[in-house]
């Protein structure tokens, strides 16, 4: 076993560092309170490929694979989660569906544009009625000559009222459910029949655009069928698998972010006379959180090393996004304790940093489904 | 057009500095490197004349094994390829040294401009450029923060600033430039950049391949002490109303600090 890093994997979190540092992190506050980012950003992201680190460079990618992927969401993290969570929903949920079931004239038509940036995507599963049950999902989709006809809406959907391409997964055999009965098309946005609906108002990464998606007799090409008929469902939860992974990777950033602004604070706030850092309960609360940083990196790089080398890693993702998202918020929740009052105000970090810590454990699955996911597989195994 | 750039690594400026125990050098474990920001400079001018006018980008740089990836750092900012001095006899090497070993090593290159960085921010000596350019006994301008190109590619026209002012030069090619903050807003290493630079040439030349041995590069400066800068002292308040604490000031500034 080797744990290095290489010389490619310092250079990249050099370089997101750099960005984050320098464009990201200046504008955080501004983009949590306007709820929105600036384009420019986003442009920028996309020049400088953050949009398609994970994707091979044959599909306009760097091809840097997931332990790529995992140093980028960390360092984007320690800035802010609203634009690597609109870089997360684009790339690792949703180019990704392209990259794993995509023809080849479809990853050069769809795919390339997505990698380099021109083109932003989402992910669409989630519907009123199809929560953690995403397979009773409503959206229905008619085979019509050589098209078919979608009709129903989504909710929630990261990216919705930006995307360029929506990944959509629509019921072309409502009896069957999700074994052959869902099926994943790829959407342009100006598809006649696609319109956006609402435009949430959110506790955290109030910057990242979550939307409602309505679809009106909006006719597909069977050319944009992604993959099998019937066989979506398994696309999106194979697709899942990476945008979890990714998840664990933000956590370890804004963690870390977390600690680094906790010892600045210890060490500059004094009261009884000393810096707070000289009190044992707030060096323990540092330790715990150094501690528990260490677990999740290694979880979350040693996983997504398991991806990069094409193994099955469902469950392992499953436990990363579970455990990390978990300690995220612990880790933000302590943090603000150890700012006291300073932390609840909002021209420090720390309050922003609670509030976005807290979709993780909800969207790409709850934590509860995670762990659904996790028992299954070891009840299974009847061991670990 | 042939560009080159020379580059050094330097610890990150946000890197906290330790003196070694013999006061000599600095504590190098722990500490990471980044490519001299106003190196930064040098190489993005390069790259936007060579967009401009064709050509290639040569980086060059001597240091340490650790040296390669500040190299690969800015191959991935666009440079063609890269040229590392690397033997155990330069690991001492002072300013002097590094200009001479510089010189020797790109008077066997075609080259017909040279971009710098003004200094290093390791140890602000602002030594080499000139010292390169005087090794290579072609004409240079320190401290640029314009460059422009000839129509007929034969010269540049560089503005530097000088004391209350500004200067513009132009000089014939070939000929070193040295470049300052304000020259240009430096790329970040994209990452297809960094993907492409990993299949382009870094050339290492050791002592032999630059042509020196021995008292070539003898150091010619010799460090006597290093020593931190002075804490800073905790700050005064005045407290009271604020014309009264005006007064108190403009007194203190007289009588304690003499600086009125
Ligand atoms: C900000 C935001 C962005 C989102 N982005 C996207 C997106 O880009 N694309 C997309 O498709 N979706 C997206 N979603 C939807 C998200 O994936 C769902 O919210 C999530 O899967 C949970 O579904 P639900 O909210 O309907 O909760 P429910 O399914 O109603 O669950 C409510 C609670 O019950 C628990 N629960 C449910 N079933 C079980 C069970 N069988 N056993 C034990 N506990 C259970 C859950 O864990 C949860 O605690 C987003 C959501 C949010 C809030």
């Amino acid at each position: 076993m080797d744990f290095q890093w290489t010389e490619e994997h310092r250079m990249i979190r050099d370089m997101v560092k750099k960005f984050t540092d320098q464009e990201v992190r200046p504008l955080a506050a501004e983009i949590d309170k306007k709820k929105e980012l600036p384009q420019a950003l986003i442009r920028k992201g996309a020049d400088n490929g953050l949009t398609g680190i994970a994707i091979p460079e044959a599909y306009g990618g760097s091809g840097f694979g997931e332990i790529g992927y995992c140093i980028m969401m960390e360092e984007l993290s320690h800035g802010c989660a609203s634009f690597a969570i609109t870089i997360a929903a684009h790339q690792s949920i949703g180019c990704m569906p392209i990259l794993l079931d995509g023809t080849e004239e479809q990853k050069q038509q769809f795919l390339v544009p997505m990698a380099q940036g021109e083109k932003l995507g989402a992910f669409a599963l989630t519907e009123p009625g199809a929560g953690s049950d995403a397979s009773a999902l409503r959206t229905t989709a008619v085979e019509d000559g050589d098209a078919f006809v979608i009709n129903g809406s989504k909710i929630w959907i990261t990216n919705g009222g930006i995307a360029d391409v929506v990944i959509l997964y629509a019921a072309n055999d409502p009896a069957k459910g999700p074994r052959g009965g869902i099926t994943a098309f790829i959407v342009p946005t100006d598809t006649p029949g696609f319109s956006v609906g609402t435009i949430e108002e959110k506790m955290g990464i109030r910057g990242s655009n979550t939307a409602e998606l309505i679809f009106e007799e909006m006719r597909i090409p069977r050319s944009q069928v992604l993959g099998k008929v019937g066989e979506g469902f398994k696309n999106a939860m194979a697709t899942l698998d990476y945008g979890r992974l990714g998840l664990g990777a933000a956590a370890v950033g804004a963690s870390k972010e977390m600690l680094r602004l906790s010892i600045t604070h210890a060490n500059e706030r004094k009261q009884f006379g000393r810096p707070l850092a000289d009190q044992q309960i707030i060096q323990f609360y540092l330790a715990e959180m150094a501690a528990r940083i260490y677990a999740m990196e290694s979880m979350v790089y040693r996983t997504a090393a398991m991806a990069d080398r094409g193994e099955r890693f469902s469950r392992e993702s499953a436990m990363v996004k579970y455990l990390c998202t978990e300690w995220q918020d612990w880790i933000v929740d302590k943090a603000m304790q150890v700012h006291g009052g300073m932390g609840y105000m909002t021209h420090m970090p720390i309050e922003r940093f609670y509030r976005d810590s807290r979709i993780n454990r909800i969207f790409e699955g709850t934590n509860e489904i995670q762990r659904i996911v996790i028992a299954r597989d070891v009840l299974k195994k009847g061991e670990y | 057009m042939n560009i080159i750039v020379c580059m050094k690594q330097v610890p990150d400026t946000a890197a906290r500095i330790k003196i070694k125990g013999d006061g000599k050098g600095i504590e190098t474990s722990g500490v990471s490197y980044v490519v001299n920001p106003y190196d930064e400079y040098a190489v993005e001018e390069a790259l936007r004349l060579k967009e401009k006018a064709g050509g290639e980008v040569v980086v060059i740089s001597l240091g340490p094994d650790r040296a390669t990836e500040a190299i690969r750092t800015c191959l991935a900012m666009g440079a063609d390829r890269g040229v590392h001095l690397k033997d155990p006899s330069f690991e001492d090497a002072d300013p002097f040294v590094t200009a001479q070993l510089l010189a020797k090593a790109l008077s066997g290159m075609d080259y017909d401009l040279i971009l710098c960085g003004k200094q290093a921010v390791d140890d602000n000596a602002c030594f080499v450029g000139p010292a390169l350019a005087e090794g290579l006994g072609i004409p240079q301008a320190t401290v640029i923060t314009k460059l422009t190109l000839a129509e007929d590619a034969k010269s540049v026209t560089v503005e530097r600033e000088v004391e209350g002012g500004r200067e513009v030069l132009q000089l014939p090619l070939p000929a070193l430039v040295t470049a300052q903050k304000g020259l240009n807003e430096p790329r970040y290493a994209s990452l297809p950049g960094i993907m492409k630079a990993k299949k382009k040439e870094i050339k290492v030349m050791d002592a032999a391949a630059v042509g020196v041995s021995g008292d070539d590069v003898k150091q010619k400066i010799e460090t006597v002490s290093l020593s931190p800068a002075p804490e800073r002292t905790a700050g005064k308040i005045i407290p009271g109303e604020p014309s009264e604490a005006v007064k108190e000031l403009v007194r203190l500034l007289k009588e304690e600090a003499k600086a009125l």
